[in-house]
């Protein structure tokens, strides 16, 4: 186990009770709950008569199945409708805050958390989501839960975990033009392969993760889940306080300042051991792009598909994702044919991403066969494409925007990517039918997206720029 | 709430020799509208189970007659992916007690314990041993028992003890759940709040 690194110090302060050869109670301080993952939770607290513990720490938002148009119409599809106003109607039962659809603070639970500064350092941070993790970016603990956990965290704000081991992956020197933290974690992943820290809570850190804006470090967190990580998290430093300062808590609290001062100390001691400890050089990471059917399954985007299998899965395996993929081992993935373009989700859906997609499409024409779907994580996220005049430009180049959600990271709504097509995807997941049944998905960084949008293909981003 | 109990299963099993096997696979998105925990079974692994035409793929296993039980045997990394606790409540509806790899996603796998689905982790070789096995003679039969946390194959004399932290264990045998235990102690949870003085 590891020793006075950072993710003891916030799980230690946590431990309610130590169950005798069991797992520990950890007492939660923020809930995120969406429509999904929470109405057989709440059915199960209605069941036992219990009520909501501690609603005020507790925040709801409609984002996995709701449209992405025509957001003042009701939902069109019955058992989404359904779900939401499920979600609506317990919120409304228990004194839960929600941000449903429509809401001036709707989007997609883990971008609407930080940019409103529910998530805040030092805290222990769950949700019935796996991309939980990127709340981590904030010096947090943070983790996805199923429903049943859920139901635990509603009725008594605990939860029963085993402490996980700790890895620490740090990342020294400069970043490539053309390369983001997107392309960090992918290059991370791919090394690790998907189920490479599976067991472990992995904090980032390193010279390369200082530089990096807070919309990039929870790109990181986020994707720490795909290499089978309980969660990752980054020590908060002056870039997070300056971001938390700007955020709609620390406006309305100024008295919260105090607290900033408190979380200088969040931070691994001298001393800190880690069960595994990795070195990357950013300088050796180049633009990434997935060719299979699972994230650690990517490559540099100038590099050929792998003759084999590597340590990630057996051939039959391997041969069964490139068949999914229509792809041949040994053949270069730049060129490849795109149909459809996803920029958005709670990876690559806040501001900074699509600043990056604009300047690369600004000035150009989207290609004519491609389907672009561009998604805002959240309502401020929006509106401040707005205000920027990046919707002009996207506009210009060809594109239109929609309203935010989830939309095609998971398809469970009609945003769906039709069977057999091919789309160079921000999100987080290139699981056979992630965005819808049949669809084959290229997961990458806004730049490669936006290069694939106006080429049709898959463009190595550097040669655009 | 009660769950269905735990100690000691007999059965065959139903081999899946792939790795990484997905929450999205187990249960795709396109599945979770629903607002109950019942019926998920029915679409487990829906897109391999049926072709795009909506036929039966008389190729994947769980179409196969051959294979048939309640221990489904698969490759390691199973339940990557969504926190989706749908996909254990497939598994599970389907009939399933116990899946066998050699390692499990972690959140699946807590997933799994708090609905009574056993996961049972043996060494990759021995998972591969199994899965050949049992593709050749579809009959063997594979025993589990979780007080002594034992899994056996009568048929090869083959042993092998599986780890499970004894809280979780007796929560399985008893056929408890956390909430019960976690409900028990409100006064403690009271009491951490006013010395911590959590932020609000």
């Amino acid at each position: 186990m590891g020793y006075n690194t950072l993710f003891d110090k916030i799980w230690d302060a946590h431990v309610v009770h130590s169950v005798k050869d069991g797992p520990d109670v950890i007492y939660i301080d923020r809930h995120y709950i969406h429509e999904v993952t929470s109405p057989q939770a709440f059915k199960g607290l209605g069941e036992r008569g219990v009520p909501v513990f501690r609603p005020a720490q507790t925040l709801a938002t409609a984002d996995h199945n709701t449209p992405t148009k025509d957001q003042h119409l009701p939902i069109r599809e019955e058992l989404s409708r359904n779900q939401v106003d499920r979600l609506t109607e317990n919120c409304k039962k228990y004194g839960i805050e929600l941000f449903g659809l429509g809401h001036k603070y709707n989007g997609i639970v883990h971008v609407i958390g930080p940019e409103l500064g529910y998530t805040r350092p030092g805290m222990t941070i769950v949700c019935g989501d796996s991309h939980t993790s990127t709340h981590g970016a904030f010096g947090t603990v943070a983790f996805g839960i199923g429903t049943s956990e859920v139901e635990m965290v509603l009725a008594t704000q605990c939860i029963l975990q085993s402490r996980p081991q700790a890895m620490r992956i740090t990342i020294d020197g400069n970043l490539n033009k053309g390369v983001t933290s997107k392309d960090i974690v992918m290059f991370i992943i791919a090394k690790l392969t998907s189920g490479g820290a599976t067991g472990y809570f992995v904090e980032f850190s390193g010279s390369t993760i200082g530089t990096l804006s807070m919309e990039a470090r929870m790109t990181i967190c986020n994707m720490s889940i795909e290499m089978g990580a309980r969660g990752g998290l980054i020590a908060p430093d002056d870039i997070t306080f300056k971001y938390l300062r700007n955020t709609r808590y620390y406006k309305e609290n100024p008295e919260a300042e105090k607290e900033i001062e408190s979380w200088k100390n969040l931070k691994s001691g001298s001393d800190a051991v880690f069960d595994k400890e990795i070195h990357i050089d950013a300088d050796s990471i180049k633009p990434m792009v997935t060719y299979g059917t699972n994230p650690g399954m990517a490559i540099a985007v100038d590099e050929s598909i792998p003759d084999t299998a590597g340590t990630g899965e057996s051939e039959a395996s391997y041969m069964k994702s490139l068949n999914y993929m229509g792809l041949r081992p040994g053949s270069k993935i730049g060129g490849q044919h795109v149909d459809y373009v996803f920029l958005g989700s709670c990876t690559n859906g806040r501001i900074e991403d699509f600043r990056d997609f604009a300047s690369l499409v600004k000035g150009r024409k989207k290609a004519p066969g491609v389907t672009a779907l561009l998604v805002p994580g959240s309502k401020l996220v929006e509106e401040q494409i707005k205000i920027e005049g990046l919707l002009r430009i996207i506009n210009e180049a060809g594109f239109e925007l929609r309203q935010p959600g989830c939309s095609s990271c998971l398809a469970m709504n009609e945003d769906k990517i039709p069977a057999g097509s091919y789309a160079v995807s921000t999100s987080n997941r290139n699981f056979e039918g992630r965005q819808g049944p049949g669809s084959r998905t290229f997961l990458a960084s806004p730049l490669t997206a936006a290069a694939a949008a106006i080429t049709g293909k898959i463009t190595d981003p550097r040669t655009m720029l | 709430m009660p769950k269905e109990k735990l100690n000691i299963l007999e059965s065959t099993c139903v081999p899946l020799p792939l790795e990484n096997i997905d929450t999205d696979q187990i249960i795709p998105a396109r599945f979770l509208s629903a607002t109950s925990r019942e019926g998920f079974g029915d679409n487990l692994f829906r897109d391999w189970r049926y072709t795009k035409n909506g036929e039966l793929n008389k190729d994947f296993v769980l179409n196969n007659k051959t294979h048939s039980g309640k221990i489904l045997v698969a490759g390691k990394n199973f339940g990557c992916g969504s926190s989706r606790e749908h996909a254990v409540w497939a598994v599970y509806d389907y009939g399933f007690r116990v899946v066998i790899s050699s390692f499990f996603a972690d959140i699946f796998k807590n997933n799994s314990l708090n609905n009574g689905l056993l996961p049972v982790v043996i060494p990759e070789k021995n998972v591969q041993n199994l899965l050949t096995l049992i593709k050749i003679k579809p009959e063997t039969v594979v025993k589990i028992n979780v007080a002594d946390r034992k899994m056996e194959i009568p048929s090869t004399g083959e042993n092998f003890t599986f780890d499970i932290n004894p809280y979780k264990q007796e929560c399985l045998i008893k056929g408890l759940d956390d909430i019960d235990y976690l409900l028990n102690m409100k006064d403690m949870i009271v009491e951490f709040e006013e010395r911590k003085a959590i932020m609000r």
